[in-house]
């Protein structure tokens, strides 16, 4: 690991200022941030550590029913506050189904937002890597793929967002707090993440020392908690990426979809939100049909960019039954496996 | 640059002077306090041989600075047992054969201990199995961790069951 400087700020402004300088960066828990300097992926001049910053920590329920979650809450502290969880069963959900326990009690929410991809080619400093080396080439283009992204993705760059947690979060507007140089500023989630075009090297849309401070859920967002679910499909049931992952969050009012919300994760450099599907859900009878309808109008645009074309149709499937199982109901209590389709409590049908 | 952290390992106030911020809590533990028993596995996160309690919570000490957790209270292996009477966790360990080879056995028993203080799976062995899932076991003694756990857990609920009686 390269060395670095070790700056520990006393307030939010002093934070901004010390990580707005070229070559610094923010160590919130440091799961990612570490993993990737040990393996010389990331190589920060400095490092500005926000976990002792006071008043990033806390979960709150605001006066006009949102939900403002701190940038240092840990994911598993999210997770596991009751009152969140059955706000917003599918971002609890989601959150249980990534990582380990170890990782989740450690991980923060601003930190998911912004760990990087898992494309092998990123992590393997041998190979070229637009996104950790711009202009370099890309060698998952023509590399092993099968795992990477079927929408948005470029000639420069194929990889894919990890997170799972922004995932339900894209799909019920959340919106990211940010403080920076120029002081207090929000963007919805959807704008955070850039897709590649030319410059994957950027991830997001934030400038040098910007700093997330909190994740908002607008009140809206908790008209879903009877119908909401995260499925997730993985290489093995518990403590892996996703392969595809989709969430479904419905607003059902005498048998028919008010309102539906659809989103995909492991497809793309963003959390993939589906417009053209919800639109389709809108005011319709919850059918197998419609179902279906919406998850083929979710993959109209996908295309392979390597072995990956059975992702798509897997994609259409967990739309499918996502969908399906947020008709159904939000579950009393969390699945024993989390997002799993083989979860023996699912009660779902196959796509 | 020097930078001066405290942290409380096993119930003892402990002092360090650092004089590089890339000491992992792992490395702090086994190379400067000799306790060996939190083990190196992957060193990257994935393995979890290397789980301690940290103010209560389990993490992967590999992935975690020293000098980003001053202050902090620290629990390893070694500060389970009380002088000769074993943790009911390691009783049941072995008492269940849940080990082979051994070295991830540290990590196992404290990631166990922080998931019965979780108290999210309860004795239901697929939740045990999905939370303990952060610790491998190349020995795959994965049938005996379970029983050890639930042996653990049956034991735990019984006295809290007998306090609150």
């Amino acid at each position: 690991m390269k060395q670095f400087d070790y700056v520990r700020p006393a307030t939010v402004a002093e934070a901004v200022a010390a990580a707005a300088q070229p070559g610094a960066v923010y160590l919130a828990a440091g799961t990612n941030l570490l993993d990737l300097m040990k393996g010389g992926v990331s190589r920060p001049d400095r490092l500005v550590d926000v976990t002792h910053l006071d008043g990033l920590d806390q979960i709150e329920r605001l006066a006009d029913g949102s939900a403002r979650i701190g940038a240092l809450v840990s994911n598993a502290d999210l997770a596991h506050d009751a009152d969140f969880a059955r706000s917003y069963p599918a971002v609890a959900e989601a959150l249980l189904s990534g990582a380990s326990a170890q990782l989740r009690n450690a991980a923060t929410v601003g930190g998911n937002l912004l760990q990087r991809t898992r494309c092998a080619y990123f992590y393997d400093t041998a190979s070229r890597c637009n996104k950790r080396e711009a202009g370099s080439g890309c060698d998952a283009r023509e590399g092993e793929n099968r795992g990477h992204a079927v929408l948005g993705w470029s000639e420069s760059c194929i990889a894919t967002h990890p997170s799972d947690f922004c995932v339900p979060l894209v799909a019920l507007d959340a919106i990211v707090e940010i403080e920076g140089k120029n002081g207090r500023r929000e963007i919805a989630l959807d704008e955070l993440h850039r897709l590649p075009g030319s410059s994957p090297e950027r991830d997001s849309a934030l400038e040098p020392g910007d700093l997330i401070v909190a994740v908002r859920l607008p009140p809206a967002a908790r008209g879903f908690a009877a119908h909401a679910r995260y499925l997730k499909v993985r290489e093995r049931t518990s403590y892996a990426f996703a392969v595809v992952s989709g969430s479904a969050a419905l607003r059902i009012e005498n048998g028919k979809i008010a309102e539906a919300r659809l989103a995909l994760g492991g497809v793309a450099a963003k959390p993939w939100r589906a417009r053209a599907a919800e639109d389709v859900l809108k005011g319709v009878t919850p059918t197998a049909d419609a179902f279906q309808e919406a998850a083929w109008r979710a993959l109209t645009d996908a295309k392979p960019s390597g072995d990956n074309a059975f992702k798509i149709e897997l994609a259409r499937r967990i739309v499918v039954r996502a969908l399906t199982l947020a008709a159904a109901g939000t579950p009393a209590r969390i699945p024993a496996l989390p997002a799993s389709p083989f979860a023996s409590t699912s009660g779902a049908i196959h796509a | 640059m020097n930078h001066s952290i405290s942290l409380t390992v096993n119930g003892a106030r402990r002092d360090f002077v650092l004089d590089d911020p890339r000491v992992t809590l792992l490395d702090l533990l086994r190379e400067r306090l000799h306790l060996t028993g939190t083990k190196k596995g992957c060193d990257r996160g994935q393995c979890g041989a290397c789980t301690i309690l940290v103010d209560g919570k389990r993490i992967n000490s590999c992935l975690a600075l020293a000098i980003s957790h001053d202050g902090a209270d620290i629990l390893t292996i070694e500060g389970v047992a009380r002088g000769d009477q074993l943790h009911p966790v390691q009783a049941a360990f072995i008492a269940h054969d849940g080990f082979q080879c051994g070295f991830c056995t540290p990590g196992q028993i404290m990631s166990a201990i922080g998931m019965m203080q979780e108290a999210q799976a309860g004795n239901d062995p697929e939740r045990i199995r999905e939370c303990m899932s952060g610790n491998l076991c190349r020995c795959g003694a994965y049938a005996g961790i379970v029983d050890a756990v639930l042996e653990a857990q049956a034991g735990m609920d019984e006295t809290n069951q007998r306090r609150s009686a």
